[in-house]
């Protein structure tokens, strides 16, 4: 809502200056957004490049951050050459109409880039008819963010008006809210009495299930329609809104003026019989848009018996429009239901001042106001005679009542208020008043339907008051109360774990690209989007890897070869609330070691992703015998090179996955360098450990006995997995193995096809004793027997 | 006697003649090895008696434990020699670089979600959570926001389902009404998490994040709300010098409702918080309105408090001076380097947040 300081003075006797205007509006809670020129050829700035850069995809653009004022720096592509570092120019931003060739400026992606306006030419601002390069400015002159163009209009003071305040809708509405603030004098509306001479010759008749509950109406004969007069003409262009003719005009004057949509027919296009009804489906309506709507039923229609008028409340008709020729008119004042006139806008996508209103809500009591001033305006500028006022449907609006106790006011607030200070304010609103103690029973006028409860009075008093009078209470240390549940704990101890492993961590969109998303997890329909942002942002992602190659995928655009990403988030595997799951999944690419005079180049590998899922599962505090690795894969894997870990014999849920991301889907996604290696830990399956410190530590138990130390090599068959055979061995004799490693697995030479030779290290040690040649030689040979009963190995000569 | 003393002028002068190990070992051999001549007149000994044998024996083993000494330690003074040649060239250049580390970094929303925590933790808040797909009643309805409320209409909504049944939460404040609805008062949660609106320009990203904060007990009221941000802003801000403005608004879930903008100005096209003359919007709050806490079941002439919703990405940008929202979402691998955090660096009141 845009409204100047001349025309608020039209309610207002008030002296104080725009400044003081605007800090008051914000303190009552009419947030003022902007001040400045409302005319909309006013979107040229003087602007400074910061930074102008070659865009990545055009050799003859260049991607400029542009300083706009206030802070604010925005990214526009330019194809000047002179477009560099720190110049000062001008700036059309969206919305902007270019006055070369009246193009309207909008964000546009240009090669992959969003551009967010344009640096103008001399030529392009209609200057002169340089068009080689931008327009540069001195910086002794012109002062970034300040407006190119002079403009004549008086600054517009533009409000966001929140949904409830309707009555601020009108300039009437926020003048009594600045005179409750103390601001000035509302100054009384002037009495109207018309003279009406001729016969309103229309019969309205009002059908029950319409969606309009009351409609006043009045004929006015023989008028003049033409240009507005100037003290029209500039209150509208000042608060943005293009002048039409007198009698458009007016009525828009009124709308904006006292929150009372008005609309005009032109009486000779329209028969005397006007019957407002609800919709038929499949109907089709004309409008004053010059669109072509086909409608649902139970939208409200101003028709005739043969054709529609206007979409009640919304927007008029294209046939009965008014025109400069229009010589009587039909003039329309009335009540439409809020929730019908917000349905039916929303389905056929129509955004008008009317509806706008209607939806927040009016004041019933100002229908007839409303239509006596505009014909009282109307026959004042443009002559004509008026008819008698008729009102169908209902005309008899009575207030709402609130008890307020105000006892509650400090009980809400935490300071009292004073009676006199409540009579003040609630006066001053429109509110009336009748005291019992500290009991009032409040009359709410019916301009603010947003009145509904007790707790609403407090918020206008303390609105009025000031929120900078409430005494702040400092909060209370307290730690009584842990902060975090286990599952947070884990889930912000896994990120830190990952990061600390040289992962950066990112953070994607919950939704992607189906088509990569079906390469991964489940292929959900549920998981549609139904209004997406764009076709490639279309679903909920079911696995975290989708956005992760993707974005993959755009750093090696820019000539990252070596990444290590992950992200913990969301995956879903249905719409239902709550059918998601956490996820922190990883992924890395490249090479350990590139370009190292240390060491030669070492590509990743899965032994990399593995130590490092692993690593972080202990660090979780799992307990590395707890742990089992099985190579099993899912499909997005490559089957040979990936595994899961599951926790203890649990073979149902994995605690984390990894491997090489399956090379076919790597070619589906046009990724040329490979390959890449993933992992995804499932934060859900692992149990949180919620033991006390003092539990953790178990007894501690060592030996000071000679320590042996025994190599084998085997010959087994190639299925057989290392754990396993590891597993089965030290559970030979849990006592004594200590601990057994791998240190060279070997196929090809002379050992045949289908085998493999593992050559295992052993640590022998006792708790109680040094152990003799005997006591080892019978472990080694129990070592041997249980491999060739187990594995069917053969000790490798 | 004379044979000691010629034997000992002799060594000692051969001794410091020497000038390599070679030889020092030769004078080594030649005193005491096989038929060494100091060897040799030990066997003299036998041949002498009574005092004269005493005295030979004693002033021949002075003799030897002097030219030993004086052997071993030349042989010493050699070695020492031979290392640090040997160290001295042994040397590499230490300067090179080592073998290449990668650093991981945490992401500035991550960062800014513990510094969050740590400082409402400090407060007796716990941390509460909510899913991302909501149904339509937790993220309006219950909120006093029915069908066709206008408010809907400034929440552009994604959906999951034709019939706008299910959808992704516009807001953290579904968290409330589950919070609410599990549970008995008194509340007092903050609710960190992912938001979503269908809308996506130069300042809007349709995915973002939000903090959500309830707090339910008796007799809690505006006062204590205006407290409790007061606290946080100047915590996470880090500074003591801090303008606030609390303002009137409206949402449908809260009543009265207030805005909060805090002070700033530009230095060097940066935002530098503080005692600047301009205002910037950081949060909404307000008491939470009877009809929530109604739907909530919850007794509204026994208990009533406050709620707020923060924009995390909008705190992260105004702290560590990020212009683009959008650049959060982009994992352009540059940017994370540049604005991550390191993974150690963990946000704890006792250190406070900056290293």
């Amino acid at each position: 809502m845009k409204i100047t300081s001349s025309w608020l003075k039209d309610h207002l006797k008030t002296n104080v200056n725009i400044e003081k205007i605007v800090s008051t509006l914000n303190n009552i809670g009419l947030e003022v957004e902007s001040v400045g020129s409302a005319d909309k050829n006013n979107f040229f700035f003087v602007a400074k490049i910061i930074k102008a850069e070659k865009h990545p995809n055009a050799d003859k653009l260049k991607l400029c951050d542009v300083d706009i004022g206030s802070g604010k720096i925005v990214k526009v592509i330019c194809g000047a050459s002179n477009a560099r570092d720190g110049l000062l120019t001008v700036y059309a931003g969206p919305g902007a109409i270019i006055p070369k060739n009246q193009l309207k400026i909008k964000v546009t992606n240009i090669r992959g880039i969003d551009s967010y306006g344009m640096l103008c030419s001399e030529s392009e601002l209609g200057l002169s008819d340089e068009s080689q390069g931008i327009t540069e400015l001195d910086s002794k002159k012109f002062k970034v963010g300040s407006s190119y163009f002079k403009n004549n209009s008086e600054p517009a003071i533009d409000i966001s008006i929140t949904p409830n305040r309707s009555d601020c809708q009108g300039v009437r509405g926020i003048a009594r809210d600045l005179s409750t603030a103390g601001l000035g004098k509302l100054i009384d509306l002037e009495q109207i009495k018309l003279k009406t001479n001729i016969k309103n010759p229309f019969k309205v008749i009002l059908q029950s299930n319409s969606g309009c509950s009351s409609f006043a109406h009045c004929y006015i004969e023989g008028i003049k329609n033409s240009e507005s007069p100037k003290w029209l003409k500039d209150k509208l262009i000042a608060v943005g809104m293009n002048p039409i003719s007198t009698v458009v005009d007016i009525t828009n004057y009124i709308m904006l003026d006292l929150n009372r949509p008005l609309h005009a027919y032109d009486a000779d296009k329209i028969e005397k019989k006007v019957i407002v009804r609800a919709s038929r489906k499949g109907e089709k309506f004309s409008a004053l848009d010059n669109n072509t709507y086909s409608l649902e039923d139970g939208a409200c229609l101003i028709t005739n018996e043969k054709e529609i008028l206007g979409l009640g409340g919304v927007i008029g008709g294209e046939n009965s429009s008014i025109s400069l020729d229009t010589k009587n008119i039909f003039l329309e004042s009335a009540l439409f239901d809020p929730v019908k006139i917000s349905k039916i806008a929303k389905k056929l996508g129509i955004n008008s001042d009317a509806k706008f209103r209607f939806e927040r809500g009016v004041d019933p009591n100002g229908m007839e106001y409303g239509l006596k001033l505009a014909a009282k305006i109307i026959h004042k500028i443009c002559g004509g005679k008026i008819s008698n006022l008729i009102i169908s449907g209902e005309n008899n609006f009575k207030n709402k009542q609130i008890k307020f106790n105000s006892d509650n006011f400090e009980k809400i607030i935490g300071s009292k208020i004073s009676p006199a200070e409540i009579k003040k304010i609630l006066n001053n609103l429109g509110f009336k008043l009748k005291e019992s103690k500290n009991i009032y029973s409040v009359t709410i006028p019916t301009w603010r339907p947003d009145i509904k409860e007790e707790v609403d009075i407090v918020e206008e008093l303390i609105r009025i008051r000031g929120y900078d009078k409430i005494q702040l209470i400092k909060p209370e240390m307290d730690s009584s109360k842990g902060v975090l549940t286990g599952k947070q704990k884990l889930y912000r101890f896994t990120q830190r774990s990952i990061a600390n492993k040289g992962f950066m961590e990112t953070i994607t969109y919950s939704f992607t690209n189906s088509k990569i998303d079906s390469l991964f997890g489940l292929h959900n329909k549920s998981l549609v989007i139904t209004n997406p942002i764009s076709n490639d942002l279309d679903v909920l992602r079911s696995s975290i890897f989708s956005n992760l190659l993707i974005h993959i995928k755009n750093n090696i655009h820019r000539s990252f070869e070596d990444q290590k990403i992950f992200e913990s988030g969301p995956v879903f595997f249905g719409s239902k609330p709550g059918e998601q799951i956490a996820v922190i999944g990883g992924i890395q690419i490249g090479k350990i070691y590139r370009k190292n005079w240390l060491e030669k180049d070492k590509e990743v590998d899965v032994f990399e992703i593995k130590d490092c899922v692993y690593k972080t599962l202990i660090e979780l505090g799992i307990h590395e015998q707890d742990l089992t690795v099985i190579q099993e894969s899912e499909t997005y894997y490559h089957p040979g090179r990936s595994g899961k870990f599951y926790l203890n014999s649990n073979k149902q849920l994995p605690i984390a996955n990894f491997g090489e991301i399956n090379p076919k889907i790597v070619k589906e996604l046009d990724i040329k360098s490979g390959p890449i290696f993933g992992f995804q830990i499932f934060l859900n399956n692992i149990p949180f450990i919620n033991k006390q410190n003092t539990e953790k530590k178990i007894k501690y138990v060592v030996s000071n006995f000679q320590k042996i130390e025994r190599d084998f090599a085997f010959i087994v068959d190639k299925k057989f997995e290392a754990e396993k055979i590891v597993n089965s061995l030290l559970n030979v004799d849990k006592k004594l193995i200590k601990k057994i490693r791998i240190f060279d697995v070997f196929q090809g030479g002379n050992i045949e096809k289908n085998k493999k030779s593992i050559a295992l290290n052993l640590l022998i040690q006792s708790q109680d004793k040094t152990l003799n040649d005997k006591e080892i030689d019978e472990l080694s040979d129990k070592i041997i027997q249980t491999m060739q009963k187990s594995f069917d190995a053969t000790l490798r000569s | 006697m004379d044979e000691i003393l010629h034997l000992e002028k002799d060594f000692k002068s051969k001794i410091d003649q020497s000038d390599t190990l070679h030889k020092i070992e030769l004078i080594k051999s030649e005193a005491f090895g096989k038929n060494g001549k100091i060897g040799e007149l030990f066997k003299k000994i036998t041949t002498l008696q009574g005092e004269d044998r005493k005295n030979f024996a004693s002033n021949l083993n002075k003799l030897k434990d002097n030219i030993n000494n004086l052997i071993n330690s030349k042989i010493s003074l050699f070695e020492q020699k031979e290392i640090n040649k040997k160290l001295s060239e042994d040397r590499i250049d230490i300067t090179l670089p080592g073998r290449p580390i990668s650093f991981g970094k945490i992401h500035p929303v991550t960062q800014v979600i513990d510094e969050v925590t740590a400082i409402f933790g400090e407060i007796g808040f716990s941390v509460a959570e909510g899913p991302d797909v909501e149904n339509e009643y937790n993220n309006f309805t219950a909120l006093n926001t029915p069908p066709h409320h206008p408010a809907r209409d400034m929440h552009d909504t994604f959906y999951l389902a034709q019939n706008k049944e299910i959808l992704l939460r516009t807001h953290t404040s579904p968290v409330q009404i589950r919070t609410m609805l599990s549970g008995k008062p008194p509340f007092k949660i903050i609710a960190p998490g992912r938001t979503y609106r269908c809308d996506s320009d130069q300042t809007h990203t349709p995915m973002f994040h939000q903090v959500e904060g309830l707090h339910i007990d008796k007799n809690v009221n505006m006062g204590h709300l205006k407290g409790v941000l007061d606290y946080f802003i100047r915590k996470f801000f880090e500074v003591d010098k801090i303008k606030m403005r609390f303002r009137p608004s409206h949402f449908p879930f809260t009543e009265p409702s207030a805005e909060v903008d805090i002070g700033y100005e530009l230095k060097d096209g940066k935002i530098v918080i503080g005692e600047g003359d301009k205002w910037l919007e950081i949060l909404g709050c307000g008491m939470v309105h009877p009809n929530v806490l109604k739907n909530c079941k919850v007794n509204t002439s026994i208990y009533q408090g406050y709620a707020f919703g923060i924009g995390i990405d909008r705190l992260a940008m105004l702290k560590y001076g990020i212009n683009d929202l959008r650049s959060f979402f982009e994992t352009d691998v540059r940017w994370l380097e540049h604005y991550g955090f390191d993974p150690l660096d963990i946000p704890a009141n006792y250190r406070g947040f900056s290293r």
